[in-house]
């Protein structure tokens, strides 16, 4: 694979790995995150509700926190306009998705393990719908975490604008999500589960059809 | 003979209610140095960024026409090449991995031979594996050139291309500049003299407008 946004994307890959912008500002998110859950619950038992919401805010606060540098990082260094001079706003947009689903897929996978480690109450008895919409799930979050960071990435205030602009863009997601969550923990099969999936599917295409219309605009001052 | 052009109709930038300049009307058509100045705040940097795509006119059109077709904007990358003191590289990578990710994500295969033919004019190519952050601001500048001409550009636009240089830098910039002139279009915006003397025609921005040509003497 040599295209032009998967060579964008290594781009990214290299410097991260160089720079540590976004992996050390999630792994200590997920980290304390999930610490504070787990002495704000102490020894109590929590439900299945709770342990699938939970989850999500988790996710969803994890992915504040870091999904935003691909964009940012980009701002303050001051390359935007170099990346302006070599590759066509398509091109940019689908590096850095890739970069952010590779990350939100990695890191959502660290909080899923831990989760499933640490909280009795997270068992899946339908473990191919929890996949499914872990799948879907992710996908969404990265393409509305991009596009957001491409918008917030010229603005002024970004740490506070980041979570209050995706927190409208995101609610649909994540309360679909919750549900699916909830429906795969207590062993809800896919037929019942199916307009909440249609959903998460629906949202996906919406949202990648959206931001590709969008971009243009927004990479161009 | 590549047949590359460069047109401005009725050209106008305002950033919020303060006007930049309007209507501008020029055409660089044929191979060769062509200059803008004016005094600092008439408009040239934001003048090259809209010939170079990079902004978008408040009105008016400037459209790159190669071989009688309009280059689509979303191509224009390809055709043009930039150097302003504004444009910063990747600090982490060195210059040669700076150079190999550029020509990836232009998709073009990496000329071994015209980088290293480029790092040697510019003076780099002994330090073409240091890191770009450990380079002063003058090699910094230099390293833009070869960013720019790397994939060999119909246009190059050159902003305040000496700023930072040395003699030797500037010398090597000019010599670059004169050899490049004679098969592409050559922009540069600059208030130095010695840039513009390079210049067959000029452009003046001056009160928020393109000056005749008898003003610029």
């Amino acid at each position: 694979m040599s295209s032009k946004p998967y060579s964008l994307f290594l781009k990214d890959f290299r410097s991260e790995l160089r720079t540590r912008y976004a992996i050390n500002s999630l792994a200590m998110f997920i980290i304390v995150a999930i610490s504070v859950i787990l002495f704000s619950i102490g020894n109590e038992k929590i439900n299945e509700n709770l342990t699938a919401g939970l989850f999500w805010v988790v996710i969803f606060f994890t992915a504040m926190s870091g999904l935003a540098r691909v964009f940012v990082s980009e701002e303050e260094r001051g390359t935007t306009m170099t990346l302006q001079l070599v590759a066509s706003p398509s091109t940019v947009f689908t590096g850095k998705l890739i970069f952010n689903l590779v990350l939100v897929f990695c890191m959502n996978t660290v909080i899923a393990l831990l989760y499933s480690a640490l909280f009795d109450a997270f068992v899946l008895r339908n473990f191919a719908l929890f996949l499914y919409t872990f799948i879907l799930g992710n996908i969404g979050l990265a393409i509305a975490s991009t596009i957001i960071a491409a918008i917030i990435s010229k603005a002024g205030a970004k740490g506070t604008l980041y979570p209050v602009l995706s927190f409208p863009i995101l609610l649909p997601l994540i309360l679909t999500a919750v549900q699916l969550t909830l429906f795969s923990i207590d062993g809800t099969t896919f037929e019942k589960s199916i307009f909440e999936l249609a959903v998460v599917i629906c949202y996906d295409v919406i949202m990648l059809t959206a931001s590709y219309m969008l971009f243009d605009f927004i990479w161009k001052d | 003979m590549i047949n590359f052009s460069v047109k401005a109709e009725t050209l106008g930038k305002t950033f919020g209610r303060r006007l930049i300049f309007s209507d501008l009307e020029f055409e660089f058509t044929g191979n060769g140095i062509y200059g803008i100045s004016g005094p600092n705040g008439s408009g040239k940097s934001t003048l090259v960024k809209i010939i170079a795509g990079l902004i978008s006119p408040t009105k008016g059109t400037v459209k790159h026409i190669l071989d009688k077709k309009e280059i689509p904007s979303e191509k224009l990358h390809n055709y043009i090449g930039f150097v302003s003191p504004y444009l910063i590289l990747y600090e982490e990578f060195t210059a040669w991995e700076n150079l190999n990710l550029f020509s990836q994500i232009r998709g073009i295969s990496f000329n071994n031979e015209l980088i290293e033919y480029l790092l040697k004019v510019f003076l780099l190519y002994d330090r073409k594996n240091d890191l770009v952050k450990t380079y002063s601001s003058g090699m910094k500048q230099r390293m833009k050139f070869i960013f720019a001409m790397m994939h060999s550009p119909h246009l190059l636009i050159l902003d305040e291309p000496t700023s930072n240089l040395d003699d030797e830098g500037k010398d090597s910039v000019y010599r670059i500049i004169k050899e490049q002139g004679i098969d592409r279009i050559i922009l540069i915006a600059s208030n130095d003299k010695t840039d513009l003397e390079l210049c067959s025609e000029k452009i003046l921005l001056q009160n928020y407008k393109k000056m005749p040509a008898q003003e610029l003497n």
